[in-house]
């Protein structure tokens, strides 16, 4: 009973995981870098969201929606202004931009919002579901973050591989100079993805602070890096691969938090990483890409 | 090309400014509070010169609260004791810097202070600072007073080094006595913050007092900094292990997340922390039902009834938003009229430089008892520690009380 609850627990915890590890995976799979701002989209999303539902008092539903559209515009603003600039230059100033970009959205949260940490008021309304009389407990929402989750990743699937646009993606990642060759509008594509990633954010981030409701400017920080670990553990560009990912993270970390040590999981999380890159560094649902000399 | 690039960098001047100008704003802002204060009391004033008192703190961050409650606690002791003529007939001036709850920021706010003309330090406020600023205070002689710095660490690099509440081992202690001879609970569950060392620091001589109570431990859990976001994993432990009560000797943060998550699960232990869950009803937004019965080891009570709380707590509630009113601000409180205890008995002067107020400060300090807002008759022995005390309080209906 103690290992159903501990797997339960783990694969909640992974479900936001894959949530945000789907934004990830989406920007690196098509922009082919790293947005590791991504984390920081999502704790501004959050506070969109605290901000209108406790403060304002709208609906939950309207909240999450005017979320959705808030961070899409900032997913699109960020690229337009700190990532196109940088198109041509190496992966390292883009990847150090968004370790920038990161810094510079939780400083300005905490400007405006100052460093209290808030308590979120969870926009999920269904009841937890309990077995075995109440020893096993399912939140309402793990529920909703899984059924959520692999919404997202079906829809983005299809997206990606049938609708124009998202074969527009498919090619940009392959050649992007083909590409434009082709007629495809680079720029707008990934535009596009950044659009998709951060609307994805604002989703994640309505659903990490309803499972986890304490918000701060960093609350997005480290779910961002283990969600990247999530991320490269299922084969990171592809999209059913951070689903996977984030769920056996999540209950990797829970089952050693609950059976070997709650110091360790940390450790045994990242080892994990090390582990997979050292033996399958495409990770595991990743294609295995023979360059071409 | 050339024009877009002048055009970026001006954006870029204007950005800067702009930000640079708001910081001026806060700081004036600040700083005339200050002044006011002072204009008001200008000519009562027997001499010339100031004493001046530093203070280091998280002013913003995650330990932000801590640091504000400390700020106004302190500016609310040195208002007071201007009003009435200052300490030895000087005036006395209080500044506070913001080091976020890092060790290295707290470290270069002590020489920012020191450039100011700092004489004494009341600070700093939390435990991992004040152990870095403790040696620096040492180096030079500085007599340090730290309002709530309970690492046994923070007081052993030197010997002007004293605080105002308890030391890690006396909260780990006080709090296994507290249980065992109330007969609170027998079995126990920790949830505590291994990368921390308030936390460890209560947590082993909890376990070790606990022993010789005949308190049976029954799990022992961690979390770290970067891990403080999902518990159900180390509740599931403990509630498996049938505890009673879950001692939590960690801040508030991780603690709202705890009780959240520990309702979700259907298990409602008695929860019992210490100091640093003082304040958990002032997270904002936060659902204060959870707190239920949440015991905790505080010696500040906001609706105890003596005169000396009464006053401290109007007083407060005057000068600052009422969410900073907690143990915090009554340790600096306490801490300001103790500097003023202390240097009366040893007739501290402006023109006495550092090293030489550190040496009569920490003659005096062993000498003067205070009957303050945190405990009557505080003494302290010669390594820093101050003798008062320990009190529980328990949440109900959304208040403080004794229980």
């Amino acid at each position: 009973m103690k290992f159903l609850s501990q797997l339960i627990s783990g694969i909640s915890l992974g479900s936001i995981y894959s949530l945000i590890a789907l934004g990830y995976t989406m920007v690196y799979g098509i922009a082919k870098m790293l947005n590791f701002a991504h984390g920081d989209v999502i704790m501004i999303g959050a506070f969109v969201i605290y901000t209108l539902c406790v403060t304002a008092g709208l609906p939950t539903i309207i909240c999450v929606l005017i979320a959705i559209v808030f961070c899409t515009l900032l997913g699109v603003t960020i690229e337009r202004f700190a990532y196109k600039p940088l198109r041509q230059a190496t992966s390292l100033a883009v990847l150090i931009t968004a370790i920038g970009v990161s810094y510079l959205l939780q400083n300005v949260a905490l400007l405006i919002f100052g460093s209290d940490t808030k308590s979120f008021t969870s926009v999920v309304t269904i009841d937890p579901i309990s077995f075995a009389g109440g020893e096993l407990v399912i939140s309402g929402e793990t529920i909703v973050t899984i059924i959520v989750s692999v919404i997202i990743m079906i829809a983005l699937v299809i997206f990606v591989n049938k609708s124009k646009p998202g074969k527009a993606m498919l090619a940009v990642s392959e050649d992007k100079g083909a590409a434009q060759l082709m007629g495809i509008n680079v720029n707008g594509t990934i535009a596009l993805t950044f659009a998709i990633g951060s609307a994805l954010a604002a989703i994640a981030g309505a659903l990490l602070c309803s499972t986890y409701p304490a918000l701060s400017p960093y609350t997005g920080a480290m779910p961002g890096i283990k969600a990247f670990v999530a991320a490269v553990l299922g084969g990171i560009g592809s999209i059913p691969g951070a689903m996977i990912g984030g769920i056996v993270l999540g209950v990797i970390e829970n089952l050693s938090k609950g059976y070997i040590s709650s110091q360790l999981s940390d450790a045994i999380v990242f080892a994990v990483l090390i582990v997979v890159l050292l033996v399958r560094p495409t990770g595991i649902m990743g294609k295995k890409i023979n360059e071409k000399v | 090309m050339k024009l877009k690039k002048i055009l970026a960098v001006l954006l870029a001047l204007v950005m800067v400014l702009s930000f640079a100008a708001c910081t001026k704003t806060t700081g004036t802002e600040d700083g005339s509070n200050v002044e006011a204060s002072n204009v008001d009391s200008n000519n009562t004033f027997e001499k010339e010169g100031v004493i001046k008192i530093g203070g280091i703190g998280p002013l913003t961050g995650d330990a932000a609260l801590y640091g504000n409650a400390v700020k106004y606690g302190a500016e609310l002791a040195v208002n007071e004791i201007n009003a009435a003529g200052g300490i030895n007939g000087y005036k006395v001036e209080y500044k506070m810097e913001d080091d976020m709850h890092d060790a290295e920021k707290s470290v270069n706010a002590y020489g920012v202070l020191k450039d100011w003309g700092m004489q004494m330090l009341m600070g700093t406020v939390t435990s991992v600072p004040c152990t870095a600023v403790s040696d620096e205070a040492a180096n030079d002689n500085m007599f340090l007073l730290t309002p709530s710095g309970s690492a046994v660490e923070c007081l052993q690099a030197g010997d002007t080094l004293f605080r105002v509440c308890f030391s890690d081992p006396n909260q780990g202690i006080a709090s296994a006595d507290y249980i065992a001879n109330n007969n609170v609970a027998k079995k126990i569950g920790i949830i505590f913050n291994s990368s921390d060392v308030y936390s460890t620091g209560i947590k082993d001589k909890f376990v070790e007092q606990a022993a010789t109570k005949g308190l049976e431990i029954v799990a022992t859990e961690a979390f770290t900094n970067d891990s403080a976001t999902d518990f159900t994993a180390q509740l599931t432990n403990i509630k498996a292990n049938g505890a009673e009560l879950v001692f939590l000797p960690i801040y508030t943060a991780p603690a709202s997340l705890i009780l959240q998550q520990a309702n979700t699960m259907g298990f409602a232990p008695i929860f019992f922390g210490c100091d640093g869950l003082d304040g958990i009803l002032s997270v904002e937004n936060f659902d204060a039902s959870l707190a239920e019965g949440v015991m905790l080891l505080t010696p500040f009570v906001a609706n105890a009834t003596d005169t000396a709380t009464v006053n401290f707590v109007n007083g407060f509630k005057a000068l600052a938003d009422e969410k900073y009113l907690n143990q915090f601000a009554a340790d600096a409180y306490d801490a300001i009229y103790a500097i003023k205890a202390a240097a009366e008995k040893a007739n501290v002067t402006p023109d006495m430089d550092v090293a030489a107020t550190g040496d009569a400060m920490k003659a005096a300090m062993v000498e003067i008892s205070i009957d303050g807002v945190t405990g009557a008759g505080i003494t302290w022995t010669a390594d820093g520690e101050p003798s008062k005390e320990p009190k529980a309080v328990k949440i109900v209906n959304g208040e403080y009380v004794a229980p």
